[in-house]
Parts: structure tokens; C-alpha cells; sequence
């Protein structure tokens, strides 16, 4: 593991953005987070990892706030964000995207995008004097368009926009929240293969010190993403390392292929 | 007039929200379906008993037609209103059924005149009883039992039924109810139909409480939604507890705080939903 | 494609500017040429021009945010009674009673906007009954102020700015409710395309994007229900002011539903959807309320459910399409 160490004792030199303390949430008899401990340095490339079931996305809802933790703490840049609202941890720069894309459907590409910078600005409050700073949100989202390629489909409404492109928008949206921390919720899924190279450009295009989290079921974006891998089993992180340690891990082996974890 | 009196009147109260509210629950809960037009079968039943006991048909027989009548509404309306409205949204669920206790409110005193009417109750329910420690209005002791007798009825009827089971497979499911071989459209019709009954039901042997006037299908309409919300959407027993706890909140309000019964009432109406958005006992498919 | 979905949910149009120009010319132009056409009927269309802005105000909380309210003539009501009570104890100065009127309304709004709108469907629908019942009961029940049943009487207004009595033909009545009209139009029509009235538009399509790109949800639909609150609040108070009477029909449940049947009849998140529901509705009733107020509930409650099932869009869906239909003739008939 010597590998991997090295690599973390580098990004541990910045201070964690996102800090994940003793997290625990169970429905009853399902644990669904058995006291996950987890820090995300600045620029970490995280690819979290395991099968159906593990408590991937509920690990997701519960650092955005979706669900309330049975115990535990998460901290964003040192500070604790656990009496926040889903609304103001995004604020804070907490930004996740869903695994069903949650969009407004009758709303045009470019305007779902543009309302998004309009928070991000705080000019969402705006009423009677936004002129300018509408028509800047939608330059901004125009240009943010046309990298994700969706430049020609900007005045489409989201409902008439094929899946994959929708799912495009949603990444689109997340990146111009300009997050310290990006949670991917299976970004790929159903994204036509020659166009998950749009999704990896522009995560290769964002700050390095951004900390993205990455849940994936396509090993091959996963791991080319990724610089270190998080594997949770049953509501627990199981083993965390570099791609290549991962790869020849004989409990990750193990678990996809469906034994029991001792 | 004595606590355990005023108790006794507010159950009694109660008694009559529980008859005419169950089947509003089962339309929002099982349908879900925003249901505004349940007090227009309440009133149907209670407008169709009095004309047939103003015209001598006895007390009993014409609530039992009434409810078969405010019944057979229901089943006409659950096709040609609700039906249309299954996959509509809460709006549009909310103006049409609000629109059509409007139709029937004007249809009714069409037909019927727009004075109060009045239900004259049998000789055998006016008197008074002797409970023990002093007399009772009859009238109110009947309530209180057609209640309970109701209730437990419904409780047989549907924690215990071969019906029950399939009511609650449609309410948790309906499409697993549709996929092993429920006729979901059939027992929701059938369901429809008899709350509607039950309503017009209580609508007649309400009618001391909540008089039969020309606005009745609103005037009530909030009270009738709070007890479905309040004991949670879907949820029978919810709706028991409820109905007999505003009722005895309303009761005991209204005597010994006369000028400030109807804030108190809608007061604690708030404060219950705000405190508990899903109701007392809110049903797990509501969640 | 689900069916609720289908339904027309557009964002605010981005219009071609001389396209909407016209659109706005047309109702003003109008509104104003009644005011020298139909000098017989100024009354009826004061009552016109004060149901179009009672239901523009509902357009703002149901049509844009989506919060489904039954109780909003509870501020169109209490707008009216503190209107008619400033008239009569404070000051008979309209536009001062005007104004005060307004921030009541939009203060009950913000009272009861924060209390309930954490709650959403069913719930949300039936706290606003409630609200509506509880505003209801109190007025009746303040009967030594609000005269009860028999509605508050004896309004006498001062000379509008000091110079403009209010004349027995309602001259002065129609002007400046046409006046108050067109601002909060302005301010509604500029409000609704602004990043807050966009979001709102967002809210009710979709909470969860909404929250996911950090916009404070509650905040905006108490924000848009005080809002909506205020401009009831302002409608009922020149139905006070203009008829010089205030009674509790004002805050029943049937003023909720005719105010909820002129919204959808005209068409939702439109503006002018409230245009053309309220002249419908202002000239039903003249013909139907005069027979007897029975007949008149069988009108709204037909008319409500007829929209349901046949103009999803209500009248302005119409206008649209007969506009669009005019244009494509048009166009085949220019050579080019």
C-alpha cells in the first residue's frame, strides 16, 4: 500500500475539504452507513465503488443533506454542515448531481443553466433591477453549453432533449455551480459511449482544487478518472487505494464476485 | 350539564364526522384523488331523507334510501368526474371536484328550494334515556353506538376480509393489485360508491348536528378534509381517533368558551397539521 | 410522455419585442376605451378590473410558484375589511388606505406563508382551507367591528389626491382602479421574467433541481405567496373603496373558488389570462347572478369543471392558437 500512502501523505499536506467523521444512518434492520470515515483533499479524483446496494448514493444524500445522519459529522472546509439545509451546503460549494436526472423539463437548456449561475451569483433574488446580470448568467451559460457540446441545443426544451444530452445538462449545471466538492452520482449512466469523453474533458477542465467523488458502475471511466479508489461494501468503506491496488485486491475481487466479506 | 355530558355530545359529534369522513379518506388515500365534493353525497343523502320523510316514508327506511341514493351518485360520479382525473394533477383534481359540489349544491336547491331543511327525527330517538346517573337525549346515544358499530364493522370489513386484503393490496400497490388479478377500477368504483353512502348516510343522521342548509357541501367541506388530514390520508383508524377528538375539542370549546370556539377549533386544526404534516397516524403508503 | 407533463408548462416566452407590444396594447387600449364606450356599465367594469387583479395575484402564487391555494380570497377579504375599517377610523384618503390595506394583506401573507409552506399537496391545500375558515370566522365574529353578516356599510372616501371626487358614475372609480392595475401589472409582468420569478417557475417543476442548485425554497414561495398576499390585499381593498361596502362573502370559500375558476378560465401563467377570465366572468354574472346566486354557483362550478377536461389552457390557449392559425394564413397568402 506503500503506493497509495505516499500519494495520500502528498494531498494531506492541504487541509481535507470535505471531512467525514463516524457517519452512521440505518432504516431499521438496513444499515445503510456504518461509521464511514472519509476526507477528500483539495483536488482529490475519487472513485467510490461497490456493488448494488453498498450505500453509495444514501452516502451521497447523506453528505448533501437528504437524509439526516443517526450519528456522526461532515465537515466542509473545517466547518460543520450538519444542521445545514440541502439548499445552503450547495451554497457552501457542495454540489452533487443525481443518478435520475432532476430537471425542469418544460424550461429551455440554456435557461436550466443560467438560473443555476444566477444562484451561484446570489442574484437569484433579484426582482426588478437584473438587466445585466441575467443577460451575463446567460452568456456564461451559453459558453458552458457549447463546451459540453450542447451549443445547438440550447433553446431546446430539457423534455425534448434525448437522454444522454439531458444527462450532459446535468453535469453542465453541476460544473457551473463552481463546487469545492462535486459528487457524481453515476454521471455516465446512459450517456451514449461516444459522448462520456465530453463528461471526462470537462471534469479534466475544472480547478485542480476541486474534490470530485466519482460513483460509477463504468470501470473504465472510473478508472481513468480516478487516482484513488473507495470501496464500500454493506455500508462500509472496505478498502480505499490507487486504481492498481484496487484492481488486485483480492477482498474487492471477492465482493464483486458476490462471497460473503469476512 | 355535567363534563361527562358535554363529553358525551362531543363524541357523539365526533360519531357524525367519522360516518361522513370515512369515505372521503378512502377516496384520497386509496384514489388519491383531491377530493373537495365529499360533503356534496352528505348533503344528497341528507336533502333526498328529508323530502322522503316530509313525505311520510319512516325515519329508517328513508336514511337507508338516502345512502343508496348519495351511493348510486357516487358510482355515476366516480366514472363520469373522478375517472378523468386519475392521472391529472392535484390542481386540476381540486377545481374539478370543487366545480362539481358547485353543480350540485345549485341542482340541489333547484330541485329542492333554498330554504333549511329540516329532518323531523322518529318519536323513539327524540325522548330521552335514562343512562344511570341522569337522562340523555336518545338521539345522541344512537349516534354514538351507529358509530361504534360502524366502526367495528368497517374494521371486520376490512382488517379482516377477503375485500379488506384487496383493498389494502390496491391502496400499497396498485399495479402489483392489477398485476395478481384485481379488477382495481371495479373496487375502486365499488369503494367510491360506498363511501359516498356512508356519507349520505351520515348526512341524515347527522342532521340535528350539521343542519341541512343550502351551502352545507362547503360549509363543511373544511371540516370534513381537516379530519381526513388530520387522522392522515388513507388511514380508517386515523380518522376514527380524529373525528372524535375534534369533535370533543369542538364540543367542550363551544361550551365553555363560546366566543372563541371557532378559532379554537381551526387553531388546533393548524397546529395538528403543522406539527404533524402526515396526520395522527399517517398511512405508510402517504409517506 | 406523461400526461401532467404535457400539459403546457412554458417559461415565460422570450417574445419578439413588436410581437409583444401588440399583445400589450391591446388589453390597455381596450380597458380604456370601455371607460368612454361603456360609461353605463362603469361599475360592471370596475368590478372587472378589480377581479383581473385578484386573480393576476393568484396567478403569481399558483400559476408561477405552483402553490395550490384555496384560501386566498382570505387576503383579498382582509385587505378589504382593513381598507373599509381605515376608511372609517383613520383616514378616508384612498391611496393611504390603499397602501395600508396592501401591507396588511401582504403581512398575513408572510405570517401565514412561513407557518404552512413547509408542508406541500394535500396538506398545503388544506392548511389554506383552514387559514381561509379561521380569517372567515373572525371577521364574523368581530361582529362590533366588521358589522358581521350584514358587512361593513358607511365608507365615505376623500376626493382621490385631494382633487378627484369619486363621482356616482364610477368615473373616478374605474380610472384609478385601472390605474393601480396597470402598476402592479408592470411590476408583476417585470417580476415574473426576473431571476426570483424564474425560479419560482423552476420550483414548481421541479423542488429537488431547485434545491440541488442551492436556491432557497421556502424563502422564495413565502417571498411570492406575501407577494400574491399584497396584491389580493390591494384588490380587496378597492372593492372596498369603490362599492363603499365590505361584506363576509368577500371571504368565503365560494370567493376562493370564483377567483381559482376566473385564473384557470383565462389560462395560468400568462398575465393577461386574468384579462380574459375576468371579463367573462364579470359578464356571466351580470346575467346569472342577477336570476338568483344558486344559478350562478351552477355557472362557476360547470364552467371550472368544463375547463378541467376541455381548455387545459383556458381562453388564452385559444387566443394562441387562433393567432397562430391567422399567422400561417397570412404567411401563405404573401407571396414572398
Amino acid at each position: 500500500m506503500s503506493d497509495a500512502e505516499a500519494r495520500h501523505a502528498n494531498t494531506l499536506g492541504a487541509a481535507p475539504v470535505l471531512s467525514v467523521r463516524g457517519l452512521c444512518k440505518s432504516f431499521g434492520a438496513l444499515t445503510v452507513a456504518q461509521d464511514i470515515e472519509l476526507d477528500l483533499p483539495g483536488g482529490a479524483r475519487i472513485g467510490l465503488i461497490g456493488p448494488n446496494g453498498a450505500g453509495k448514493t444514501s452516502f451521497v444524500n447523506l453528505l448533501t443533506g437528504m437524509l439526516r445522519p443517526d450519528a456522526g459529522s461532515v465537515l466542509l472546509e473545517d466547518r460543520a454542515i450538519d444542521r445545514l439545509r440541502p439548499e445552503l451546503r450547495v451554497r457552501r460549494g457542495l454540489v452533487r448531481t443525481h443518478q435520475i436526472n432532476t430537471l425542469l423539463a418544460e424550461t429551455p437548456a440554456l435557461e436550466n443553466v443560467a438560473i443555476a449561475i444566477a444562484e451561484r451569483k446570489r442574484i437569484g433574488w433579484r426582482m426588478l433591477r437584473y438587466g445585466t446580470g441575467w443577460r451575463a448568467c446567460l452568456d456564461e451559460a451559453e459558453a458552458r453549453l457549447a463546451a459540453m457540446g450542447l451549443g445547438d441545443d440550447r433553446l431546446r426544451l430539457v423534455r425534448e432533449l434525448p437522454y444522454g444530452k439531458q444527462r450532459l445538462l446535468e453535469i453542465a449545471i453541476a460544473l457551473a455551480l463552481k463546487p469545492r466538492v462535486l459528487l457524481l452520482d453515476e454521471p455516465a449512466a446512459g450517456v451514449p459511449a461516444g459522448e462520456t469523453r465530453a463528461i471526462h474533458e470537462q471534469l479534466g477542465d475544472l480547478p485542480q482544487d476541486v474534490a470530485i467523488l466519482m460513483i460509477e458502475h463504468d470501470m473504465d471511466l472510473v478508472f481513468r478518472f480516478a487516482r484513488e479508489i473507495v470501496v464500500m461494501v454493506q455500508g462500509r468503506v472496505l478498502t480505499r487505494g490507487s486504481p492498481s491496488e484496487i484492481a488486485n485486491d483480492d477482498r474487492v475481487r471477492e465482493v464483486y464476485l458476490g462471497r460473503r466479506v469476512r | 350539564m355535567s363534563e361527562f355530558t358535554i363529553v358525551l355530545d362531543g363524541i357523539a359529534y365526533g360519531m357524525v364526522l367519522f360516518i361522513i369522513s370515512v369515505g372521503l379518506t378512502v377516496t384520497m388515500g386509496l384514489m388519491r384523488v383531491v377530493n373537495l365534493a365529499h360533503g356534496s353525497f352528505a348533503m344528497i343523502g341528507g336533502y333526498v331523507a328529508a323530502v322522503a320523510v316530509g313525505a311520510g316514508v319512516p325515519f329508517i327506511a328513508a336514511a337507508f334510501g338516502a345512502a343508496l341514493v348519495a351511493g348510486l351518485t357516487g358510482a355515476l360520479a366516480e366514472v363520469l368526474v373522478y375517472r378523468p382525473l386519475y392521472r391529472k394533477g392535484e390542481l386540476a383534481q381540486a377545481l374539478m371536484t370543487f366545480g362539481f359540489t358547485f353543480v350540485v349544491i345549485a341542482a340541489l336547491t333547484a330541485i329542492f328550494g333554498t330554504s333549511i331543511k329540516t329532518l323531523p327525527l322518529p318519536e323513539y330517538m327524540s325522548g330521552l334515556v335514562d343512562i344511570g346517573f341522569r337522562m340523555y337525549p336518545a338521539y345522541r346515544l344512537f349516534l354514538i353506538a351507529f358509530g361504534l358499530a360502524l366502526a367495528l364493522a368497517l374494521w371486520l370489513g376490512i382488517d379482516r376480509s377477503l375485500y379488506g386484503a384487496r383493498l389494502r393490496t390496491a391502496v400499497d400497490n396498485p399495479r402489483m393489485a392489477g398485476a395478481v388479478g384485481i379488477n382495481v377500477n371495479r373496487l375502486f368504483q365499488l369503494t367510491f360508491a360506498g363511501g359516498c353512502a356512508l356519507a349520505g348516510l351520515g348526512g341524515v343522521v347527522g342532521s340535528a348536528l350539521l343542519p341541512l342548509e343550502p351551502y352545507y357541501a362547503l360549509r363543511y367541506l373544511v371540516l370534513f378534509l381537516v379530519v381526513v388530514g388530520v387522522g392522515g390520508v388513507g388511514n380508517f383508524k386515523g380518522s376514527f381517533v380524529a373525528a372524535i377528538s375534534l369533535g370533543v375539542i369542538d364540543t367542550v370549546a363551544k361550551y365553555f368558551l363560546p366566543s372563541a370556539a371557532a378559532y379554537l377549533f381551526y387553531g388546533a386544526v393548524l397546529a395538528l397539521l403543522l406539527w404533524r404534516p402526515d396526520g395522527l397516524m399517517p398511512a405508510r403508503s402517504a409517506q | 410522455m406523461n400526461p401532467e407533463r404535457s400539459r403546457a408548462t412554458r417559461s415565460p416566452p422570450a417574445e419578439k419585442p413588436h410581437a409583444a407590444g401588440w399583445g400589450h396594447l391591446l388589453p390597455w387600449t381596450a380597458a380604456l376605451a370601455f371607460y368612454f364606450l361603456g360609461a353605463d356599465f362603469l361599475g360592471l367594469g370596475t368590478n372587472a378590473l378589480i377581479m383581473v387583479l385578484f386573480a393576476l395575484s393568484l396567478d403569481l402564487v399558483l400559476g408561477y410558484a405552483g402553490i395550490i391555494t384555496m384560501g386566498h380570497a382570505a387576503f383579498f377579504g382582509f385587505g378589504a375589511y382593513a381598507a373599509g375599517l381605515c376608511a372609517i377610523h383613520v383616514t378616508n384618503d384612498p391611496v393611504t388606505g390603499l397602501l395600508i390595506a396592501t401591507a396588511a394583506a401582504g403581512i398575513l401573507g408572510f405570517v401565514t406563508g412561513t407557518l404552512i409552506l413547509h408542508t406541500k399537496g394535500v396538506t398545503l391545500m388544506m392548511l389554506t382551507l383552514a387559514i381561509g375558515a379561521l380569517v372567515a370566522e373572525v371577521a364574523n365574529h368581530l361582529r362590533d367591528y366588521t358589522g358581521g353578516d350584514d358587512g361593513l356599510h358607511g365608507i365615505r372616501m376623500a376626493p382621490l389626491l385631494g382633487a378627484f371626487r369619486f363621482d356616482l358614475w364610477g368615473h373616478t372609480a374605474y380610472l384609478y382602479t385601472l390605474a393601480v392595475l396597470l402598476a402592479w401589472f408592470a411590476l408583476a409582468w417585470r417580476i415574473m421574467r426576473s431571476p426570483f420569478g424564474r425560479s419560482l417557475d423552476g420550483i414548481r417543476q421541479n423542488v429537488r433541481r431547485m434545491r440541488a442548485i442551492g436556491t432557497p425554497v421556502w424563502w422564495r414561495m413565502v417571498a411570492v405567496y406575501s407577494l400574491g398576499a399584497a396584491m389580493a390585499g390591494t384588490a380587496g381593498a378597492l372593492s372596498a373603496q369603490t362599492t363603499r361596502a365590505v361584506g363576509l362573502t368577500a371571504l368565503e370559500l365560494l370567493a376562493s373558488g370564483t377567483v381559482l375558476m376566473v385564473l384557470i378560465l383565462g389560462g395560468t401563467r400568462r398575465l393577461y389570462g386574468a384579462f380574459a377570465g375576468a371579463v367573462v366572468y364579470v359578464v356571466v354574472q351580470d346575467f346569472a347572478a342577477q336570476v338568483d346566486p344558486f344559478r350562478w354557483m351552477f355557472v362557476i362550478g360547470a364552467l371550472l369543471m368544463a375547463v378541467v377536461l376541455f381548455l387545459e389552457n383556458g381562453l388564452m390557449g385559444i387566443i394562441d392558437f387562433a393567432a397562430a392559425r391567422a399567422r400561417s394564413l397570412w404567411r401563405e397568402q404573401t407571396p414572398r
